[in-house]
């Protein structure tokens, strides 16, 4: 199985590529020239002990901070100092690590407003109601209730998001980023409190997102999970990229076995 | 279908009970209750119309206060952000309207109407483009400053009539049509007292009921309007970035983009209803755009509750209906007031008629709160 990814993946195109990415909050090195890069249809998983920079990778790729060094570019052309909305229109989506939907809005309309990434109704379409409003209503209504059904969620279309079960709002998120289009999604630890049940439904899920024609960066922290459902792994430590490699290579790679399990400094080297 | 017998779930279930009605019987009612709306100065309904004063003026005082709410509830309960100094908009649109239609320029109202809605817009858009970028309190300090300089700088300006203010503010072109009889009920049975008669429809300086009708008939397209914005990508955009400003960006919504198009729209109505009041008063001066105007117009909106427009109609109607109705006890009138909106805050701090969303997030934490209370006395999990 793996011998056959390596043949195909050197011929597959780059979503995504993270150049020598550095990130400084003052004096704190949060992400120290991590290059690696994401290719199309893959599900790569970002791994690493607690505080190794995994978060603050995804939120330099969603544009919340801007690069210190380094480049980030999305399909060939550079996003690094791009505003948030436009990155997420070129096409990148993400959930959060912990649960951030419009709680006040019914589960179809979070997703509605996802949809609307890709839509342009302004003012005047909606005060008139002409065709542009109409049509975007439409397809963006049908996508919606595609994604719920997707997600399992149809018939809780009506029901207001925060009312929504712990599983329920996890995959109404996916849904939400789902429904912008991307061509990327970054899913944040999207199995945190969820029990072995349901993380080996996620990881079904996940596949499936995968199969639908997304590429899937996945943040978890679940060994299994993440060994189980990505094609590579990237892992991180301290800000820095340990190791990459396929989940086999990762599995024994004495660095990151160090990193997790904390090998005293001469065993792991 | 609620556990809760109160009034909660009594205008909720009402709610639910008109939606619930087919189409023609719907739009019938909404027919019959915009006929009763126009006849109601007419009808002079013993009680309801108050003593001593015009009906007619004090309904039409209703009417821009429901405009303003609406428009304030753009802001306010759409978008979410808070503006303590809306009576600027308000200004500006009376201003332009008086300067145009007065001594500087004599236009008539109805050319005057669209530059006075199109300066308010345009101040909005001035004001919101640099502070639109603060959030929560600080734009709230901003907007506050905002609706003391505008009333400042026309105390200030001999131009804008100082604190003289400016008189002879046209009024809208008319057409004497046909005289409408009042109702009278001195005997205790309604009769029709053709002594008493409307103009329809002139706006006179006596009878002020034209100016209700007016008003009235710009409330309804302004409410019509809200609801087909409200129901669109633009609607969604507001709630989004209300509910969670970073992530709706994220999501892909310009926020700053749909806060200034809150922020432009609200000063729009706010302008218009400043113009008709303008127009209606035929005088004003700064005294007529003082800071505590904001926070009426700010108490309309949340005392009838912030993000749902019969709500916030509600609201416009006790702040603007009820001081004059019991004009004997305007000493009371703050007390009364401050009294009000204290038993608001405790017992219904959503506002009289919250979205009814908002009531259903109610309900169902409360089920789930009385679930968990039910089987044991564990912590409320995750909030």
């Amino acid at each position: 199985m793996s011998e056959d990814q390596s043949t195909t993946t050197s011929s597959r195109r780059r979503v995504l590529e993270i150049d020598a990415l550095t990130l400084q909050f003052g004096g704190l090195t949060a992400l120290d020239d991590v290059t690696f890069h994401i290719e199309e249809g893959e599900i790569l998983g970002l791994i690493g002990p607690n505080g190794a920079g995994k978060t603050t990778c995804f939120n330099a790729i969603t544009g919340i901070y801007r690069p210190t060094r380094g480049d980030i570019r999305f399909e060939g052309t550079s996003i690094a100092g791009h505003k948030r909305f436009q990155i997420t229109q070129l096409g990148v989506a993400r959930t959060f690590q912990n649960i951030r939907l419009f709680r006040s809005m019914t589960a179809l309309e979070n997703v509605l407003v996802g949809a609307d990434a890709k839509h342009s109704t302004g003012m005047a379409s909606a005060l008139f109601r002409l065709p542009k409003h109409r049509r975007e209503e439409r397809e963006g209504h049908d996508r919606a209730m595609e994604l719920l059904a997707f997600m399992g969620l149809q018939k809780r279309a009506d029901e207001l998001a925060a009312n929504l079960s712990y599983g329920d709002q996890r995959r109404l998120e996916i849904a939400r980023a789902m429904a912008t289009e991307p061509k990327l999604i970054c899913l944040d630890e999207p199995a945190a409190g969820f029990n072995p049940a349901e993380k080996a439904q996620l990881m079904e899920l996940i596949r499936r997102v995968r199969d639908q024609g997304y590429t899937v960066l996945l943040i978890e922290h679940d060994m299994k999970l993440v060994m189980g459902v990505t094609d590579r792994i990237v892992v991180l430590e301290f800000g820095r990229k340990i190791a990459e490699g396929t989940p086999a290579e990762i599995r024994d790679n004495p660095a990151v076995i160090a990193a997790y399990l904390g090998v005293d400094e001469e065993d792991a080297s | 279908m609620s556990k809760t017998p109160s009034v909660k779930g009594i205008t909720s279930s009402f709610g639910s009970r008109v939606a619930g009605l087919p189409k023609p019987a719907k739009i019938g009612m909404w027919i019959a209750l915009a006929v009763f709306a126009y006849a109601l100065p007419l009808l002079e309904p013993p009680f309801i119309s108050p003593p001593g004063t015009d009906f007619g003026g004090v309904l039409f005082t209703v009417t821009i206060y429901m405009l303003v709410a609406l428009g304030l509830n753009i802001v306010v309960g759409y978008a979410g952000l808070l503006d303590l100094g809306y009576v600027g908009f308000y200004a500006v649109g009376a201003y332009t309207a008086a300067i145009l239609t007065t001594f500087h320029a004599n236009w008539p109202l109805l050319l005057a109407l669209p530059f006075a809605v199109l300066a308010s817009t345009v101040s909005g858009i001035l004001l919101g483009a640099p502070t639109l970028r603060v959030r929560g309190d600080y734009l709230a300090i901003v907007t506050l400053g905002f609706g003391e300089i505008i009333r400042l700088v026309a105390l200030n300006t001999e131009w804008l009539g100082a604190s003289k203010g400016i008189n002879d503010i046209a009024r809208p072109p008319g057409v004497e049509l046909f005289e409408i009889p009042h109702l009278n009920w001195d005997s205790g049975t309604p009769l029709l007292d053709f002594n008493d008669t409307t103009t329809f429809i002139e706006f006179g300086v006596l009878d002020q009921i034209p100016y209700y009708w007016m008003g009235l008939t710009v409330v309804i397209i302004v409410l019509f309007a809200d609801k087909l914005i409200k129901d669109s990508r633009v609607g969604r955009a507001w709630e989004a970035t209300r509910e969670d400003e970073d992530v709706a960006e994220l999501m892909g919504v310009p926020t700053f983009r749909f806060k200034l198009l809150a922020f432009a729209t609200g000063a729009f109505i706010g302008g218009l209803a400043g113009a008709l009041y303008a127009s209606r008063q035929s005088f004003i001066n700064p005294l007529s755009f003082l800071l505590l105007f904001s926070i009426m117009f700010l108490a309309a909106v949340v005392i009838g509750g912030q993000g749902n427009r019969w709500g916030v109609l509600v609201g416009a109607f006790l702040v603007a209906y009820l001081p004059e109705r019991f004009r004997e006890f305007t000493d009371f009138r703050v007390l009364v007031f401050g009294a009000a909106l204290m038993l608001l805050a405790i017992f219904r701090p959503e506002g009289l008629l919250p979205p009814r969303r908002t009531v259903r997030a109610k309900q169902a934490a409360a089920e789930i709160e009385a679930l968990e209370e039910g089987a044991d006395g564990e912590e409320t999990s995750r909030v």
